[in-house]
């Protein structure tokens, strides 16, 4: 990425940032697994954006009225079978499920890495953290 | 106007939010909403829908570059995340029942009491601060590197933050955005954490917090993908810029564009909650 040039890179600044490694072994890894998440997303998502612009560039795009979007687009059962079908808008929305996924991605990382540090407290709080997410996930219905 | 022209015309608005966003800690989803109803002439609950989207790529995609440089506090954040994420929860299921005109009338006070706390006159910045009992039992006081070695801060004042991170969420889910200024206001103003880390920590908050009511939006049938794909392109691409311009800025000019932004857009909800125009 080229922060090369940043006086934070250097190793004093590192050690001198948190007061044990385990914290900044955390962060790197999450550092990877958001860069990831976010490069594979969108990947995924230019190429639906090829196929749906391919299709349809000459339509008419209308956004001034609100109809909700079709099963297909809604529930992950539902991507999933449109991109089966080849659908560019499906792949879109496969590329954005998985964008939602990172951060609760992220937060299950940061679960184990406290883990490693035997950190109770701070295991005990991103617990919550991602119960809450899942919770968003399966009691919104987008599951089925 | 064509499929085509709108998808290119999206991405280009969107980077340059995505920029701002990322510049300002604001997430880029406050400048979104407006701008794709105004310009676009997209109904809201597409715009939020998009913007929430957007949200989470810029938070990932600036935090990942954040990570390195040592500003953001993982342990702040997570212990924050239990507010915003249980608030951002509560925030998308009232998001039915609130008329939109109400949300945005509220809001648009909110960012203009924003607008006026972070202009208002204070000492440089306070350093070295006596330890609190309650921020040192959940270890969340830190460093940072400075210009001059590294310099360590002393967390204040945690439940006012962690009350403020609640609406903050609360705020997040009901009108899809990141709601990263007040994010930024609770740890800057109320818990005293240094603007930079503040500012990076928000960010790697913001796309947790909009997971949390993301899930809630995509399966109402909020998100388009047509309307989704540019808006969240263009805005990472914009944000990945910003991420890069922030380390070398300066705290003052960075802390002016964020309060003109603020007020420009707290203006602007006021206008539009006020005369229905939502």
């Amino acid at each position: 990425m080229g922060h090369t040039s940043f006086p934070a890179k250097t190793d004093s600044a590192r050690t001198g940032w948190c007061s044990r490694w385990g914290d900044y072994d955390i962060e790197v890894a999450i550092g990877y697994l958001l860069r990831s998440g976010v490069v594979l997303s969108a990947v995924i998502a230019l190429c639906g954006a090829c196929i749906y612009i391919f299709r349809h560039a000459h339509e008419p795009a209308d956004y001034r009225i609100f109809r909700g979007e079709p099963s297909d687009f809604r529930t992950i059962p539902g991507i999933i079978a449109s991109v089966l079908h080849g659908r560019g808008r499906g792949l879109i929305q496969l590329g954005l499920l998985l964008l939602i996924a990172t951060p609760i991605a992220r937060v299950a990382l940061t679960v184990i890495g406290f883990a490693l540090e035997r950190d109770r407290l701070y295991i005990t709080f991103t617990l919550i953290v991602l119960i809450v997410l899942l919770y968003s996930l399966i009691g919104s219905g987008l599951v089925f | 106007m064509t499929i085509l022209t709108f998808t290119v015309l999206v991405a280009i608005v969107s980077f340059a939010a995505g920029l701002l966003g990322s510049l300002t800690g604001l997430g880029g989803g406050v400048v979104l909403v407006p701008l794709l109803t105004i310009l676009f002439h997209v109904d809201i609950r597409y715009a939020i829908g998009a913007s929430l989207v957007s949200v989470i790529a810029t938070s990932s995609g600036a935090a990942s570059a954040y990570v390195k440089e040592g500003f953001s506090n993982i342990r702040i954040g997570m212990f924050l995340e239990i507010a915003t994420t249980v608030g951002a929860l509560l925030g998308a299921y009232l998001a039915v029942w609130i008329p939109t005109a109400a949300i945005a009338t509220i809001f648009g006070c909110t960012l203009l009491y924003s607008a006026y706390l972070s202009r208002r006159p204070r000492p440089p910045e306070l350093r070295n601060l006596p330890p609190d009992p309650l921020a040192t039992r959940l270890k969340l006081n830190g460093s940072f590197p400075d210009l001059d070695g590294k310099r360590s801060y002393n967390v204040q004042r945690v439940p006012a933050g962690f009350s403020l991170m609640f609406g903050a969420g609360a705020l997040s889910g009901l009108l899809g955005i990141g709601s990263g200024a007040v994010k930024v206001l609770a740890m800057d103003q109320a818990m005293r954490i240094p603007f930079k880390v503040s500012t990076t920590t928000s960010n790697f908050m913001i796309g947790v917090t909009a997971a949390a009511s993301a899930g809630v939006y995509l399966s109402r049938g909020y998100v388009d993908p047509g309307l989704s794909m540019p808006v969240m392109l263009g805005v990472l691409a914009g944000s990945l810029l910003g991420s890069r311009i922030l380390v070398k800025a300066e705290t003052k000019s960075l802390r002016l564009i964020f309060s003109l932004v603020i007020l420009v857009l707290g203006l602007q909800m006021l206008y539009k909650g006020i005369w229905g125009r939502i």
